[in-house]
């Protein structure tokens, strides 16, 4: 199957390409075989097979963040060839394809331009390791070494599932995966030896030194695998910044993209200065060697609404069929993983709650400039000693994309968090807000010390502050700023009170106080089993995607409700806790997987909430100072 | 290029009876594929036509062609023409000294149209003398080939044009000053006579509504329709004024090609056509000087010879045609030909760009005196041409250096693969600043956004329903509930007052925009509303009190890394002028910073005095402002001014200051409770029925800021007049001013936007009755004074209100009472009258009112206070 794909690929029907329909007909029968069942599991993934072991020209998926658009570029849609030999002209197709054939007649009359648009793609910015290495393995699975995969990636199929320790692996260990496996994943649980290895393999045609004179450009520092040039021919106004998509496109590394590039004359430039419009670094933004950044050429885009790799991707009847086997035992996983989530928090059964829902909140929608859904959580009175590290990599393990902002006064004085436009290399920089949706942006206040903050550090509180209140970054375009909508669950941990706004803050009461909190932290960890944990991963992507809907009849309710707390004390039931409260009741709701509020959730939803701000109280009483 | 089309042209040269020329054959290529490098082999092999001549049905440029010999032996290559009106000699460029007459005077050569890239300079002169002429009367039906244009007639219309063209509603500044019934561009090429300046600007909608079908060759086939508008507008010129002086020929500019386009929706079509496109400017490459002819001497017998320029490469010349002595030329730097140039990329204008996207850049080429016109964050109009240009220029191949000549033919196939992508660039052939006149005045079409004819009508249909302004109201940030009339009052500043100039009578310009002032308990979504605002309007600002600095306000002056000039940045006021401020926090702001303030928002121009850099900028902007009260709640006992705590100075220039507070009424509750319930459960679409849309909204303002001047009638006038002397009643009342001109100015303006929102040219009694209410409305919640319940204006104009104002005047008098009544003391102990004044009055005296009193009496000369001692005088 996957052989017919390719063939079928090598050798466009150009010659045919009179024919307009013929452009349509081939979309259609990708996107009719992709449709099919598992088909699209067949295609290697450049997230997951290293690039030199990919065929160029076959057909690939790539997971990924649009992190840049181009501008449109003009090309030759249709072209004519001159056999030197025979004289005879061939007219020739060029579109998915980066390079013309040889002997392009260019003062053909039948030439036809063309246009495309190029997006600079990156893996999902802080995809956890588990999410990474599951939909590896999936793929890995379906694979049938039998297939036309030549024999070299075969072998490197088997040497990666199977044959851990021979020899290339153990060749390659050292040099990718240390950095990786201490930043990830310390508890060493069974898996974490497979990430390791496995995750970065696909950087290997990235050597670090590599990076180091080519910015690759992704979102968060210490990022890795391909970026990738797509080129994308239909549709282009249904794609958006920071989509994530799956693509199917045409792997396109011809080396001569490279010489192209760089085989530049600099007594031709002398001479002729205008001959390049680019500058050196526009000309490495947008023409890095292929090797490095493939290019893709895009024939399909699925957009992805989670990346998931356990919950059935598409939205189609399998999912359906899913999501109603898993909602009957929806209660119970909420049940095990409030106990869970207990246990991690010391015995906080209250800001486990609050945890829990905050991990299922979503930007459903919005109301002109307000974002509605968004649930920042502020857990305060954290203990401090590397706690909110461990707390990380446990929020880690759940989601599917995470990243943990520690806000030391360093990092928020001197790292980008805004995508700048840099005009010079007329690209967009990016920045460490520049994440896909419902990433969990974990900020970590405990590790800010007493300095001060520079202009740059209050612009990027300022953002936090932005992105936090209104769920959009500003991005910088020098001239002027430009808002781009995002979808961040933002989880901030800090010792007292939040410098940043928050829709609802929780003060941690340890109940336990284990005497060594690393290892308790770990014993907790390793007493779940992997399936456990898979089955709460699913728990909190699939309570994300419900319906809800409040009848109004509880509308009547919640009215009669609000009245009456504020006809007792006025000054403190305000608007804004009749939101939150709505919002606490919309989650708690969906997390017992009820589409609907109830009275019941109303009135759970009043009660965590009455006692949570009297723990806020009963805090500010503790120490007066405290705003 | 063996290309059948050729032969057809061979048979009309022939009735041309011109020689034909070797250097003439290869002029032209078909204008469809105006491609270089279509001549294979000819780099070393000088004079011969690999290309057969394929056209030129312009008699013009046969005729030309006749001058040409001179030059041809210099310049023996290839000469692939795009327009067939390449024109200009070098000679005469050079030695020229400026002589009347179209013969006499030099042309310049147009990069802007033949890309100067390719373009080989044949030395064609365009002037077309009277055979030509009547030749062409003969009625040739010849064409450009490629095109549908016939020179002659194109010249003809155009001229046609010139001479007759009138256009009596023009009010484009650039007509200023021209008698309107007049032909206009005749009047304009009388100013070319004697300012000397040889640029016809055209205005393309003159052109079109003249003739269409010109518009349309004009608009189709630019490189060859303008060179041809050249010639017809010089031969008319040097007809008119036989005996005036000009540097060069003169240019004919066209601008504002109907066909104006988002830069996004430029297409493949679109290659070689022009166009006029928007864009903001964000680099300009250094000059580039673009050498257009090289001067080559003999270092033996110092014969010179001049070279064009081909492609960017010089064929330098390896034997002296005098001498005969090999390898003996030398380029001579000094006596080369050199055309400026400027690489300028500009950017797609935020405000048409689809919402999610990134702004897309274009790389636009500037050619001679276009060159540093603009500069980095300008906004423009450019009308020019685009081009494409293959990309792949570079080979595998290292020995593939001139690849346009290389390509086709190459025998090793390995070498020709080439990219596939084409580099997209645009000549300029006009320049228009967009924000130009912001700098100096009104900028009516700045804003001027196109709408379409339905548009139109749905806004009028809107306008003419008699809830309109509820409408518009409510459909302002519909997820705030209710505040009505702080939404009213946000929906009149949007549309702001009319203009009004009085600066010829000395009294300079009064403002026009409404500053309003919000301020209430937290949580009381006022943040909400300011960012909805700063969303709503194109040139809007949000700031944060905290956050802003005086200079992030106005302007400070940095060093910009490429050019190392010191430039002036612009601070958020400078950046909305024509929009909104929205500055949130505003209590948190600094004295300094909020300082800045008081000129912008009467003045509404900021000066600056720093760093060797005195200037006043423009800054028409509303100023929308929130505020927390000073406790962070609103203390009912206390007055809005000890709430807030701004300098009443300031607080007087907000037209509108509305308090957003709790009003803590159950029905209220309710209400409250069902909208916030409502908006979470309601889909999309309930509520895109309930309220209008915003961009509908967006464009109701725009079009009412932009077409709606409403000017006072006889009765509004009346009206604001007895509202004005209404207020300053209620003041004197109590004896006390309480109303200022300043009110009234408010009360006119906020009359003027209510008459704006009817789409209404004449401000009506119901706009004042409007704007009155709303004014009492505002200031009952703002000026109500604590201890009276009274509305009381004067709280804001003094900071102190009316019955603290009594009060102090009544200790005054009491204490002066008591004074008197003790008889002939010239002298008190001050702490004994103190304690006195205490026992004798019923209510509580502190001490400061006591020294209030005292100070109050030493006012009126009736004591002074000498340290512990008071005496009477």
């Amino acid at each position: 199957m996957r052989m017919w794909f390719v063939c079928r690929f090598c050798c466009p029907a150009a010659q045919s390409n009179s024919n307009p329909e013929w452009e349509a007909k081939v979309l259609e029968y990708f996107k009719g075989q992709l449709r099919e069942k598992e088909s699209h599991s067949w295609v290697p993934s450049l997230n997951d097979v290293p690039l030199h072991y990919l065929k160029p020209n076959s057909l690939v998926k790539f997971r990924c963040l649009v992190q840049d658009m181009f501008d449109p570029e003009f090309y030759m849609g249709v072209y004519e060839t001159v056999d030197p030999s025979t004289k005879a002209n061939v007219l020739r197709c060029g579109k998915y394809k980066d390079v013309t054939e040889c002997g392009v007649d260019l003062n053909s009359r039948n030439t036809v331009t063309a246009e495309r648009q190029t997006f600079y793609c990156v893996p999902i910015p802080g995809e956890s390791p588990w999410a990474k290495e599951i939909s590896f393995l999936s793929a890995a699975r379906v694979v049938p070494s039998t297939s036309y995969v030549p024999s070299r990636q075969k072998r490197s199929y088997e040497e990666d599932d199977d044959d851990m320790d021979t020899q290339p692996q153990k060749q390659r260990e050292p040099h990718t995966g240390g950095k990786f496996g201490t930043v990830n994943e310390p508890h060493g649980n069974g898996d974490s030896k497979r990430q390791e290895t496995e995750a970065p393999s696909s950087q290997t045609t990235a050597p670090s030194d590599c990076s180091s004179h080519l910015d690759l450009n992704f979102p968060l520092p210490g990022e890795r695998g391909p970026a990738c040039l797509v080129k994308v021919y239909e549709g282009l106004d249904s794609f958006k910044l920071n989509d994530t998509l799956e693509i199917y496109g045409i792997l396109s590394v011809n080396p001569v993209l490279t010489v192209l590039g760089e085989e530049k004359d600099p007594s031709l430039l002398l001479l002729n200065p205008t001959e390049s419009m680019e500058t050196p670094e526009e000309q490495r933004a947008h023409d890095p060697p292929a090797s490095l950044v493939p290019r893709l050429h895009m024939l399909y885009a699925r957009p992805l609404q989670h990346n998931n790799p356990l919950l059935p991707s598409a939205p189609t009847e399998d999912q359906s069929a899913f999501v109603s086997s898993f909602l009957v035992e929806m209660a119970s996983v909420r049940a095990e993983l409030l106990a869970y989530l207990t246990h991690v928090l010391l015995g906080d059964g209250l800001a486990a709650e609050y945890l829990l829902l905050h991990l299922i909140s979503n930007v459903y929608t919005r109301r002109d400039v307000l974002p509605l859904g968004k649930f920042t959580l502020n857990l305060s009175g954290c203990p401090l000693n590397s706690y909110t590290e461990r707390l990380y990599q446990i929020v880690q393990q759940l989601v599917p994309c995470s990243y943990r902002l520690s806000m030391s006064l360093h990092t928020m004085n001197s790292m980008r968090l805004v995508p700048k436009k840099d005009y010079v290399a007329n690209r967009l920089v990016s920045g460490a807000l520049q994440l896909a949706r419902n990433t969990s942006l974990f900020l970590d206040e405990t590790q800010l010390e007493q300095g001060q903050l520079d202009s740059s550090g209050v612009r990027n509180i300022t953002a936090l502050g932005n992105l936090i209140s209104w769920q959009k970054v500003d991005y910088d375009f020098s001239y002027h700023q430009m808002e781009f909508p995002c979808n961040i669950n933002v989880l901030v941990t800090s010792e007292g009170r939040s410098l940043l706004p928050s829709d609802c803050q929780v003060p941690l009461q340890p109940q336990v106080t284990p005497p060594n909190m690393e290892e308790y932290l770990t014993t907790i960890h390793m007493a779940q089993f992997t399936s456990q944990i898979n089955k709460f991963r699913v728990y909190l992507s699939l309570a994300r995607t419900l319906d809800y809907s409040i009848s109004d009849e509880v509308t009547k309710a919640v009215e009669d409700d609000f009245v009456d707390m504020r006809k007792d004390d006025p000054q403190s039931v305000t608007a804004e806790d009749l939101h939150r409260m709505l919002v606490v009741a919309r989650l708690l709701s969906l997390s017992l997987g009820q589409t609907t509020l109830s009275r019941d959730g109303w009135m759970r939803a009043k009660h965590i909430d009455m006692l949570r701000r009297s723990r806020t109280e009963q805090q500010k009483s503790l120490n007066g100072n405290e705003p | 290029m063996s290309s059948p089309t050729s032969t057809p042209v061979g048979s009309k040269r022939s009735r041309d009876d011109i020689p034909v020329t070797p250097s003439s054959d290869g002029l032209a290529s078909p204008p469809s594929q105006r491609r270089r490098g279509q001549d294979s082999s000819n780099g070393d092999l000088p004079a011969m036509p690999t290309s057969p001549a394929t056209d030129i049905a312009s008699p013009a440029v046969h005729d030309t062609s006749l001058f040409s010999s001179p030059r041809r032996s210099v310049l023996p290559s290839e000469v692939d023409m795009s327009s067939p009106l390449m024109y200009g000699t070098p000679s005469s460029r050079v030695e020229g000294t400026p002589r009347s007459g179209v013969r006499g005077t030099p042309v310049r050569q147009r990069p802007d149209l033949g890309s100067a890239r390719k373009a080989p300079q044949v030395d064609l002169h365009t002037d077309a003398d009277g055979a030509v002429a009547s030749e062409q009367a003969a009625g040739q039906k010849l064409v450009i080939w490629g095109t549908d244009v016939n020179v002659g007639t194109c010249k003809e219309k155009f001229q046609r044009f010139l001479q007759r063209f009138i256009d009596p509603t023009s009010n484009e500044d650039e007509n200023a000053g021209l008698d309107l019934n007049e032909p206009l561009y005749m009047q304009k090429l009388e100013e070319i006579s004697v300012i000397g300046e040889p640029v016809l600007n055209v205005n393309c909608s003159h052109v079109q509504s003249f003739d269409a079908d010109l518009y349309r060759q004009l608009i189709s086939y630019p490189q060859e329709v303008i060179p041809t508008f050249d010639m017809a507008v010089n031969e008319l010129f040097f007809e008119r004024f036989p005996d005036s002086i000009l540097e060069h020929q003169i240019q004919v500019r066209p601008y504002n090609a109907l066909k104006t386009r988002n830069m996004r929706s430029l297409n493949p079509e679109d290659i070689d056509q022009m166009i006029t496109i928007s864009g903001m400017v964000i680099r300009t490459s250094q000059l580039i000087p673009e050498m257009q002819e090289a001067f080559f001497q003999c270092q033996v017998c110092a014969f010179s010879t001049r070279v064009e320029v081909d492609r960017g490469r010089i064929a330098e010349p390896a034997v002296c045609r005098n001498c005969n002595t090999t390898h003996s030329l030398a380029l001579i730097h000094n006596r080369s030909a050199f055309s400026d140039k400027q690489m300028i990329k500009v950017q797609e204008s935020p405000d048409d760009m689809p919402a999610g996207q990134t702004p897309h850049t274009t790389i636009v080429y500037a050619h001679n005196d276009l060159v540093d016109k603009v500069q980095p964050g300008d906004r423009i109009n450019i009308t020019g041409e685009l081009k494409k240009k293959r990309r792949g220029a570079y080979f595998i191949d290292s020995t593939a250096d001139c690849i346009y000549r290389a390509v086709p033919m190459r025998e090793n196939p390995r070498q020709s693969t080439v990219k596939s992508v084409y580099k997209t660039h645009i000549d300029v052939i006009h320049f228009r600043k967009t924000d130009e006149k912001r700098l100096h005045g009104l900028d009516e079409d700045s804003d001027q956004k196109l709408f379409t004819e339905e548009r139109v009508q749905t806004l009028k249909e809107l306008a003419a329903k008699p809830d309109v302004y509820e409408r518009l109201s409510s459909a302002l940030a519909p997820s705030i509930y209710e505040q009505e009339d702080i939404k009213k009052g946000i929906l009149l500043q949007l549309f702001g007052g009319t203009r009004k100039d009085f600066s010829q009578t000395g009294r300079g310009n009064f403002r026009a925009e409404v500053n309003i002032l919000l301020c209430g308990d937290p949580g009381t979504s006022k943040s909400q509303l300011l960012q909805y605002v700063f969303n709503l309007v194109p040139r809007g600002q949000y700031t944060s009190g905290k956050g802003s600095s005086a200079v992030g306000l106005t302007a400070y002056v940095m060093k910009d890394p490429e050019t190392k000039q010191l430039v002036l940045q612009t601070g958020a006021l400078v950046l909305s002028d024509n929009g909104i401020c929205c500055i949130d926090e505003f209590d948190k702001m600094s004295d300094s910073t909020r300082s800045v303030l008081h000129e912008v928002m009467e003045q509404q121009t900021l000066s600056i005095a720093k760093a060797g850099i005195i200037c006043q900028l423009n800054a028409r902007t509303s100023v929308l402002a929130a505020a927390n009260p000073v406790e962070s709640q609103w203390n009912p006992k206390k007055t809005t001014i000890e709430n807030i705590q701004l300098p009443h100075t300031l607080l007087s220039r907000f037209d509108l200051i509305f308090l957003m507070l709790d009003p803590q009424d159950e029905a209220y509750d309710r209400r409250l409770a069902h909208h916030l319930v409502a908006l979470y459960y309601q889909s999309e679409e309930q509520i895109e029925e309930e309220f209008l849309d915003m961009a509908v909204l967006k464009d109701y303002i725009a079009y009412a800021r932009t077409y709606i001047n409403p000017r006072l009638n006889e009765e509004a006038s009346q009206a604001l007049i007895e509202a004005y002397v209404d207020m300053r009643k209620i003041g004197s009342g109590r004896g006390m001013v309480s109303a200022y001109p300043r009110q009234l100015e408010s009360l006119i303006r906020l009359a003027e936007a209510h008459a704006k929102v009817r789409f209404s040219d004449k401000v009506e009694t119901v706009d004042v009755e409007e704007a009155k209410r709303l004014h009492r409305e505002a200031l009952k919640q703002s000026a109500t004074d604590p201890r009276t319940g009274f509305v009381d204006i004067s709280i804001l104009t003094t900071g102190m209100s009316a019955t603290a104002r009594k009060r102090k005047e009544e200790v005054a008098q009491a204490l002066k009472k008591m004074i008197q009544s003790r008889g002939k003391t010239p002298a008190m102990k001050y702490q004994q009258l103190f304690d006195d004044l205490r026992g004798q009055s019923e209510a509580a005296i502190t001490k400061d009112m006591f020294e209030e009193a005292l100070r109050a009496l030493a006012d009126e000369d009736y004591l002074t206070v000498t340290g512990k001692t008071v005496r009477l005088l």
